[in-house]
C-alpha cells in the first residue's frame, strides 16, 4: 500500500502497511488502527506487541490432533479420561472450540487446517490429510466423525475423506444436517429442508 | 447495461471467499449482467435465511441494491441446486472445473446469454450424464467458441492447407491443429490421432446429443483431452485449478480399484 506522505511519520506508515496485510483489513481501516493505537498508553501497546511475540514463539501444532497449543502433545491429546477411539475432524481449530463449548464430546479431533477448495487450487495434500491416516494406522479408533463444514467446501472434503477412509474399516459419521435453532422454515433452501426432513427424529415423551 | 438501484437477476453462484466477521463475497454469473462480485451479508451465521440458496453451483434468483463498491444481495431464493452434484465427489469437481472455467473466460458486467445458457445446462448435465468428461470435453469446446478462441479443426493453422486424413499435430500456440509439416517448427507441437481430430470436429460442430451418441473412451478420451487443455492452459496463460484434482481423484480411484 505505502500510501505514506510527509505527513505521516515513517514508524506510522509502516505500522498501516503492516496493519493492511491482515486479512478483512483495507487502507483506512488500517490508518484507523494505527492511529489508536499511536493515542493507546504505552504499557497496553506493550502488552499487545509481546502478546503477538509470544504467540508466534510459543504456539506450535500438536503433533497429534494439529491443534494450537503451547505443549505438545496438546491439553485435550493427554487427557487421560477422553475417549481416544472416536476422532472428530474438524476444518480449524476455532472449530474445537465450537464443539467443547457444547461439553458433551469427549473424544478426541483432528484439525485439516483447511477445506478442499478446487477452484482455488486447494487439494487434499494443502491438509492434515497425511496425518489423519497416520493416527488411523494404530487401530485404536473405531469412529471418526466428519465435522466439516455444511457448505460446498466442507462437503467435498467430507466426501474426499469418505472415500478415503472407508476401505479402512472404521465407521465414518457426519454430524446431523437441516434447520438451525431460531430459523424460519419458510427461508429453508430445498436442500436443508430434505436433509431435516431425513434426520426426523421421533418425539420423546 | 446499468443496473437500477434495486434489481433482481437470475445468477449461478460461481465462488465465495470470507469477508469480515461474517459475510461472504460471491462470485456470480448472469445472464444480463455477466460475471460480478456481490457482497453478502451475515450468511456465514448459522441462523442466516440467505446461506443455503448461496452455495456454490445453485442457480437462484437474486435481488440486489446497488452498493458503493459491490452490489449487496438483499434476497435469494433457489432455483435449481443440482442435487446429484454435491452429492458425488466425481460430479462436483466437474462441476467446479466448468465454475472455474466460466470465471476465468467471461468478462465482468458483460451480458453473456448464450454462455450463460451452455454453462446452466452444462451443470444439468454433469448431474445426470454417465460419461462425466465427454460432457466436459463438449462444454470446453463450446465455450472456447463462444468466447472467440474456436480452435482451427479444418486447415493447418499453421500454412493454411488443408488437414490430410492421416495423423497430424495440435498446437495451442498456433491456434489449432497443424500439418505434419508446420508441426516441426511450432513449439508445444503434439501429435494429433486422425481419430483426435474427428472427435474434436465432432464437439466442434456437432449437437450434445451427437457429442454423446459417441463413446470416446482410453487413451482417445486422454488424447481429446490433453489437447483441449493445454489449449485453454495456452489461451488463460495459467493453469486450470480445479483439473489438478480431478487428476488426483482419477489417479486415486484408479489405485484404489487395483487394490480391490
Amino acid at each position: 500500500m505505502n500510501e505514506s506522505t510527509p505527513a505521516t511519520a515513517a514508524p506510522l506508515a509502516r505500522l498501516i502497511d503492516e496493519l493492511y496485510k491482515l486479512p478483512g483489513i483495507g487502507p483506512k481501516s488500517a490508518q484507523r488502527l494505527a492511529y489508536y493505537l499511536l493515542r493507546m498508553p504505552a504499557a497496553e501497546a506493550r502488552a499487545l506487541a509481546s502478546a503477538i511475540v509470544e504467540v508466534k514463539e510459543r504456539v506450535t501444532f500438536c503433533s497429534i490432533c494439529q491443534n494450537v497449543t503451547e505443549v505438545d502433545p496438546c491439553r485435550i491429546c493427554m487427557d487421560g479420561e477422553r475417549d481416544r477411539s472416536i476422532i472428530c475432524v474438524v476444518e480449524e481449530p476455532l472449530d474445537i472450540l465450537a464443539i467443547e463449548r457444547t461439553q458433551s464430546y469427549r473424544g478426541m479431533h483432528h484439525v485439516l487446517h483447511g477445506a478442499i477448495s478446487p477452484i482455488d487450487g486447494i487439494g487434499p495434500e494443502d491438509l492434515k490429510v497425511s496425518e489423519l491416516l497416520q493416527r488411523l494406522r494404530s487401530g485404536e479408533v473405531r469412529e471418526i466423525i466428519l465435522a466439516t463444514n455444511p457448505n460446498l467446501e466442507g462437503e467435498a472434503t467430507a466426501m474426499y475423506l469418505t472415500r478415503l477412509l472407508r476401505p479402512l474399516g472404521v465407521l465414518i459419521t457426519r454430524l446431523a444436517r437441516g434447520l438451525p435453532v431460531g430459523g424460519d422454515l419458510e427461508y429453508a433452501d430445498d436442500l436443508t429442508l430434505k436433509r431435516a426432513l431425513e434426520g426426523r427424529q421421533e418425539i420423546e415423551s | 447495461m446499468s443496473a437500477p438501484r434495486m434489481y433482481k437477476t437470475e445468477a449461478v453462484i460461481l465462488r465465495q471467499r470470507r469477508l469480515g466477521e461474517a459475510d461472504r463475497i460471491l462470485c456470480i454469473y448472469t445472464p444480463a449482467y455477466g460475471k460480478m462480485d456481490v457482497k453478502a451479508r451475515g450468511v456465514r451465521k448459522t441462523t442466516s435465511r440467505m446461506s443455503g440458496h448461496l452455495q456454490p453451483l445453485t442457480r437462484c434468483m437474486l435481488q440486489l441494491a446497488q452498493g458503493h463498491v459491490n452490489d449487496v444481495v438483499a434476497g435469494c431464493e433457489t432455483l435449481e441446486s443440482f442435487q446429484p452434484l454435491r452429492e458425488n465427489l466425481d460430479r462436483l469437481s466437474r462441476g467446479l472445473y466448468a465454475a472455474e472455467l466460466i470465471d476465468r473466460f467471461a468478462p465482468e458486467r458483460m451480458h453473456s446469454f448464450p454462455t450463460y445458457r451452455l454453462f446452466v445446462e452444462t451443470l444439468r448435465r454433469l448431474a445426470e450424464a454417465e460419461d462425466l468428461d465427454q460432457t466436459l470435453r463438449f462444454f470446453e469446446m463450446r465455450l472456447l467458441d463462444q468466447c472467440g478462441f474456436r480452435p482451427e479443426l479444418e486447415a493447418c493453422s499453421g500454412c493454411g492447407s488443408r488437414l490430410e486424413a492421416l495423423d497430424n499435430s495440435f498446437a495451442p500456440i498456433s491456434g489449432g491443429a497443424v500439418c505434419h509439416v508446420c508441426a516441426g517448427g511450432i513449439a508445444g507441437a503434439r501429435v494429433l490421432s486422425l481419430n483426435g481430430l474427428k472427435v474434436l470436429r465432432l464437439l466442434q460442430h456437432g449437437s450434445y446429443n451427437d457429442a454423446m451418441r459417441v463413446r470416446i473412451e482410453g487413451p482417445l478420451a486422454r488424447e481429446v483431452e490433453t489437447h483441449l487443455r493445454s489449449f485453454i492452459v495456452s489461451v488463460l496463460e495459467r493453469d486450470v485449478n480445479a483439473a489438478a484434482f480431478i487428476e488426483r481423484l482419477r489417479r486415486e480411484g484408479a489405485r484404489h480399484a487395483v487394490e480391490a
